[in-house]
């Protein structure tokens, strides 16, 4: 009788074994009727990201009170291990409806290549998107004249922050462009002050990818992403030389130091200059700082007029399980509501140029006058100008030459990686 | 007829597991082979046939060079050290000292807690910055007059892989220490005394009589302890993040295939590693196959 009841009970952890090796976890979801729910995946899941991100789902419930929102936001610095779960969850054909690029060749050169995300140029010509979003920004979030992502904000990758009052203590002015950079940190080295802060290897590619831009300049440096620029030629081999130069200046524990670490040494007065992205300004606020008082900003050495950005994106999936509800969402986050109570709490600016410029601060504010009248470029390290294969192929080579300062080897990297993964022949 | 059905009955209450590990185990072994073998570059699946280029490649990949050398001097560093600290901690806690029960949970507490939390200490402890911001062991060094001992840690060039094992050393010296000290215990304590009769010193009788008779803990220890440090990942990450100086094949393999997209190139990592731990641990498996059954 026993043995039966065992037999019975082996029977049956076998069936249920099998049953939810199958299922996965689409048994787990609830099976919602289409259209009441929405899931949207980012890596927006601490400080001024999150908090932006929950503004703007405000803004969405009110809008759409029928729709449940499902926040499905994975932690971790730059989105690395948000970009991993995605992956794998793409592959295994369950994708959330809608979720958080890099707008520009992170974007295309992944899901459009892989056939995952949905063209949207009715939902921009349906809601007049195209009148109210610069012109430059169009073609990097494009292909074949398809549109395939919703920007939510600007950043700028290329600002050099600086400490005010250590700058003047020893008698130094903002560089404008490479040679001065070099001269205002020597002076800073020899009056016993750290010229320059910085931090882990992602920031070292921010930095690569800042003096690249303030070397070659803008169309030089656009030339490196289309293949007109050749990775060997003299002016990047001048470029690399810049670059490894301003390492000399940084401090020797970089690699211990995150991006924060990095950026409040200088609003701390430890370190006089920092190159970071303009989230860094959120962070300094957070920190109580003041701006022009604690900390100042310039475009990095070389670059004045250009505006090296990076954007948050949002798209469509190929196969989306609620694919009205994801229109809901992606029109709330094209909307100058939208973007108006995201951007000013993530300390970002509009990727629409018609938001109302009073809810900025003083930073943001430079910012979106610079945005409006420079040359625009994209970022390297945040996915705008390189696919994901080709700037894994260029962090490896950077690491590297961190490692054994070999500039000869570092640039025939560099050509390596371009002629693999990217245009170059 | 019972036989049978015992037999039938035994069949039934493994196969649950033994289908799991069908599925989980081999059957994606199989498939990363295949994998590994394939083109596949981007989020779309692409098994064009690709030979062992994928192998051929990472064996003249400069980085993959550094990866191998990082993980030779971390598992030396480990294995080394958690078994010597191991072996030193049980002999003093052989002695029959008083609260011999509170030591001993005393340095097992490390090996409870998970490689990341480890890691988080210590990346504090190892905190390689210099002058008015010196923080955890090296201002600990300069508090007591030790200020020659301050070091950058894991920043160091080509041995920063060393200071890792250190915090990794700090985990499992302890589990050693488990393992040295049950197989102390199992020795009978006549063979000591005989020793001694003998006219052996007690440097004499570890050397002679028990170093020998614990050959077999050594020996477990010694695989335990390899194939964690093959597989290390999470510790390196938690201190140092991913850089290339500190790379080891679980952090390429895992950049390689979720930020770079490299699918194939990531399974030949992935397969790689398991040959590796397989080559430490089969030979052991069979080995204590055989001595139980001969016993």
């Amino acid at each position: 009788m026993n043995k039966k009841l065992f037999a019975l009970l082996s029977l049956l952890a076998i069936v249920s074994f099998v049953i939810a090796a199958c299922g996965g976890t689409a048994a787990t979801e609830a099976p919602a009727a289409a259209g009441d729910q929405v899931e949207v995946f980012s890596w927006w899941t601490g400080g001024g990201e999150a908090a932006g991100l929950d503004a703007m789902i405000v803004v969405f419930k009110a809008a759409n009170p029928d729709i449940e929102f499902v926040n499905s936001a994975v932690a971790g610095g730059a989105g690395t291990n948000a970009r991993a779960v995605l992956a794998t969850r793409l592959q295994s054909g369950e994708p959330p409806d809608s979720w958080q690029g890099h707008a520009g060749q992170e974007l295309i050169g992944t899901y459009v290549a892989g056939g995952q995300i949905q063209p949207l140029n009715d939902l921009y010509d349906a809601e007049g998107w195209l009148d109210v979003m610069p012109e430059t920004l169009i073609p990097l979030i494009s292909q074949d004249g398809n549109i395939y992502s919703v920007p939510v904000n600007i950043h700028r990758a290329n600002v050099l922050w600086y400490n005010p009052a250590v700058l003047e203590a020893n008698g130094v002015e903002v560089p404008t462009n490479m040679d001065e950079w070099f001269a205002a940190m020597d002076t800073l080295e020899a009056a016993g002050v750290q010229p320059l802060a910085l931090g882990e290897q992602w920031t070292k590619m921010h930095l690569l990818e800042t003096v690249l831009l303030g070397t070659l300049g803008p169309d030089a440096y656009n030339g490196l992403w289309d293949g007109s620029t050749d990775w060997a030629s003299a002016d990047v081999t001048a470029a690399l030389d810049n670059y490894a130069k301003v390492l000399t200046y940084a401090n020797e524990d970089s690699a211990s130091l995150s991006w924060q670490d990095a950026a409040q040494l200088v609003v701390n007065g430890d370190a006089a200059f920092n190159v970071m992205g303009d989230w860094a300004e959120g962070y300094f606020r957070e920190l109580g700082k003041e701006p022009n008082k604690d900390y100042g900003w310039a475009a990095t050495p070389g670059s004045d007029g250009v505006f090296q950005f990076l954007s948050d994106s949002f798209v469509l999936a190929v196969g989306a399980p609620h694919p009205d509800a994801a229109t809901a969402w992606l029109k709330v986050a094209g909307s100058k509501e939208g973007q108006e109570a995201f951007n000013p709490v993530k300390g970002s600016i509009c990727a629409r140029t018609d938001c109302d410029k009073s809810l900025f601060g003083e930073y943001l504010q430079s910012a979106m006058d610079d945005w409006s009248s420079n040359t625009v470029v994209g970022s390297l390290t945040h996915g705008v100008v390189a696919n994901d294969s080709w700037k894994t192929e260029i962090d490896t080579a950077l690491g590297a030459f961190i490692a054994d300062g070999n500039i000869e080897t570092f640039q025939s990297a560099l050509t390596a990686a371009c002629a693999s993964s990217g245009p170059c022949k | 007829m019972s036989r049978d059905k015992d037999r039938l009955l035994n069949i039934l209450l493994v196969s649950p597991s033994i289908l799991a590990v069908i599925i989980f185990v081999y059957i994606f072994i199989g498939w990363s082979i295949r994998v590994s073998l394939s083109k596949w570059k981007g989020l779309t699946a692409d098994y064009t046939w690709n030979g062992i280029s994928n192998y051929l490649e990472l064996f003249k990949d400069p980085r993959f060079h550094v990866d191998i050398r990082n993980t030779l001097i971390f598992t030396g560093v480990f294995v080394v050290g958690s078994i010597v600290l191991g072996f030193i901690l049980a002999v003093m806690l052989d002695q029959g000292l008083k609260g011999e029960g509170f030591f001993r949970s005393l340095f097992l507490f490390p090996m409870a807690v998970s490689f990341i939390v480890t890691g988080v200490v210590w990346r504090w402890l190892m905190n390689p910055a210099t002058g008015s911001r010196t923080s955890g062991l090296n201002l600990l060094f300069s508090y007591i007059g030790l200020d020659s001992l301050q070091n950058p840690w894991h920043t160091t060039p080509t041995w920063g892989m060393a200071a890792i094992a250190l915090a990794a050393i700090w985990q499992m010296s302890g589990y050693t220490m488990a393992l040295y000290l049950a197989g102390l215990r199992a020795i009978p304590a006549e063979l000591k005394e005989a020793a001694q009769i003998d006219g052996a010193n007690s440097f004499q009788v570890y050397r002679h009589i028990m170093l020998p008779l614990l050959s077999p803990v050594t020996l477990s220890a010694l695989i335990i302890l390899g194939h964690i440090s093959l597989k290390v990942f999470d510790l390196i990450v938690a201190i140092a993040g991913k850089q290339y100086a500190l790379d080891v094949p679980a952090i390429y393999m895992w950049q390689v295939t979720f930020d770079g997209l490299f699918y194939g190139k990531g399974a030949a990592i992935g397969i790689l590693l398991l040959i590796s731990v397989a080559v430490l641990i089969i030979p052991y498996i069979r080995y204590t196959l055989r001595t139980e059954t001969e016993q």
